[in-house]
């Protein structure tokens, strides 16, 4: 915990002393993914029940802010917790509908969420509609100056959430119970574990911290409209990330979101924008031949090669 | 006093009739030996009363209470554990932790009862040498032999400390040795006080294990009584051999 502000506060700190707002920018991004990643991981990775959705969580958080930010300005920090209240609950229906779906059926009843979110956000005219809503930025801010240092700044904080929280289930009952679901959903039953209770707690908790990811952003991104907050890159890095970094821990989706992140925000200034999602794909096309439990995965088999 | 009494419990699944009014008493401490052909019922059976299955008719009581309507983590928690025909261990969990997880959420679950860190590793380390697994406990599942497998399987229903365990063919395709292995265990857990129904093709493990045999034939009980009887009563030869 200690250890997780202190790293963002040199992280923070260490932004500032480079003093070009394009860091900023581009490490918002970054760990963005950061808490997409870590937020899919708590359902995808820890109780294996994959989500092909996560753009929707995101794009609720997002258009809670636009709909707040028309009828009643808030301080975005309080945003943020209605945003993760909204898809938290978005997660909990998802969940409780699912409930007795597994495997491809699940991941596919996500992707249909995903449709329905957006035609319904298409449709509402209140946020804009399909013409999308303006949003506009301060310029400076009280705490940090410039804006997008105080939208940096927010989202590290996330981060840190986000980080503190998965770990924090890895460790306990909870986790156990989750790893448990992953494995064998008969015999954890068996075992004592109340599987359908710990699957939507699963599934609000993933789904309230995309929400906390995605209130943030029509400030960042200044002009908001359907199809860039339930943009395909969301709900395919939030996958391909943990899946490269590790899912089985929370240091993987760290690992893959800053890895691949940052390519990807490296690929978007030097070649092109376009070349992003072409990134994933082969990335993840290497993974699974060579890595099939990703990066953490790897540097396990190796250690445990080691001390044999 | 009755510790699991299964009265007129049915299944069918569409137009088959897999269980057809099943009643079976279980006292509290008793060995009993579950035995029928392939297709008998015998799972159902298991499924219905550890919760699984949902019978269309017909009642279980476990421990004096009903359990019709308890999901099988409920029941797990009242004292009912199993273990599976095919062991399903949690694979990516280390051997300890497969005994840890039952810990956490029965023992830990009830009331007042939560152990600390150190009296859970204690507490696993415990189940696993009663099974002998201790030297493997931080290894994981797939590298356990089969009866390795089976013992896991029996020692993570152990750790949930049921009043009945209910043992699904736990020595299915095992050598002579290791079914004699797996039998000695029973019989020390039973003397520990647990009541268990042994599912069983192996008719040598049923009968050295069994102080009563009860045999389902298509979804029907057709025998129930000391084993030496029940083996020599004729509809059950002719279940098994023909006329």
């Amino acid at each position: 915990m200690v250890i997780a502000i202190a790293s963002a506060a040199v992280v923070f700190f260490g932004a500032r002393a480079v003093s070009n707002d394009y860091v900023f920018f581009a490490g918002y991004t970054v760990l963005q993914y950061i808490v997409l990643a870590t937020a899919w991981n708590i359902l995808g990775g820890y109780t294996g029940y994959v989500n092909f959705g996560s753009a929707a969580f995101f794009a609720m958080g997002a258009y809670t802010t636009v709909f707040f930010h028309k009828s009643l300005p808030l301080p975005i920090p309080a945003l943020i917790v209605i945003g993760g209240i909204v898809s938290g609950l978005v997660g909990f229906g998802m969940g409780y509908l699912t409930l007795r779906l597994r495997g491809a059926f699940f991941a596919i009843a996500t992707l249909a969420l995903a449709v329905v979110l957006q035609t319904f956000v298409v449709n509402w005219d209140y946020v804009g509609g399909s013409r999308g809503a303006y949003i506009i930025r301060p310029s400076e801010n009280v705490l940090t100056g410039p804006y997008i240092q105080y939208l940096f700044l927010l989202m590290l904080s996330l981060v840190v959430v986000g980080l503190v929280c998965a770990r924090g289930i890895e460790r306990s009952r909870l986790g156990y119970g989750f790893a448990a679901i992953r494995d064998d959903e008969l015999a954890a039953e068996a075992c004592g574990v109340p599987t359908l209770r710990l699957k939507l707690i699963a599934t609000t908790l993933s789904g309230a911290l995309m929400g906390m990811a995605g209130a943030p952003f029509p400030y960042y991104i200044g002009y908001l409209q359907p199809s860039s907050a339930f943009g395909l890159e969301y709900a395919v890095n939030s996958i391909a990330m943990p899946m490269i970094g590790g899912t089985t821990s929370w240091v993987g989706p760290l690992i893959g979101a800053i890895l691949l992140g940052s390519l990807q925000q490296i690929a978007t200034v030097t070649i092109s924008s376009a070349v992003n999602l072409l990134i994933v794909g082969l990335l993840l096309v290497g993974f699974v031949i060579i890595a099939p439990n990703g990066i953490v995965g790897l540097v396990q088999d190796r250690l445990r090669a080691g001390a044999k | 006093m009755p510790l699991l009494e299964v009265a007129g419990l049915s299944k069918r699944f569409g137009g088959f009739v897999a269980l057809d009014g099943i009643d079976l008493t279980v006292t509290e401490g008793e060995r009993v030996g579950l035995i029928g052909p392939n297709g008998s019922g015998k799972s159902t059976l298991v499924n219905c009363i550890c919760g699984t299955l949902a019978n269309e008719t017909g009642t279980v009581h476990f421990d004096g209470r009903p359990v019709d309507g308890l999901l099988t983590h409920e029941r797990t928690r009242r004292g009912m554990a199993r273990s599976f025909q095919l062991p399903r261990p949690f694979v990516t969990l280390t051997v300890a932790d497969n005994v840890r997880v039952p810990l956490l959420y029965t023992v830990n679950a009830r009331r007042g009862h939560a152990l600390k860190p150190d009296e859970l590793d204690s507490r696993c380390a415990e189940l696993l040498q009663l099974v002998s697994l201790f030297d493997k406990a931080a290894i994981l599942p797939r590298d356990l032999t089969q009866v390795e497998m089976r013992k896991l399987e029996l020692a993570r229903a152990m750790a949930a400390e049921p009043k009945l365990l209910i043992a699904d063919e736990a020595m299915a395709g095992l050598s002579q040795s290791e079914v004699d292995d797996i039998v000695g265990l029973l019989i020390r857990l039973n003397e520990r006080g647990i009541t268990i129904i042994l599912i069983e093709h192996i008719m040598r493990a049923v009968m050295r294990f069994s102080q009563r045999l009860v045999v389902l034939v298509s979804g029907k009980k057709i025998a129930d009584g000391p084993p030496e009887t029940v083996i020599r009563d004729s509809e059950v030869e002719k279940a098994y051999i023909g006329e």
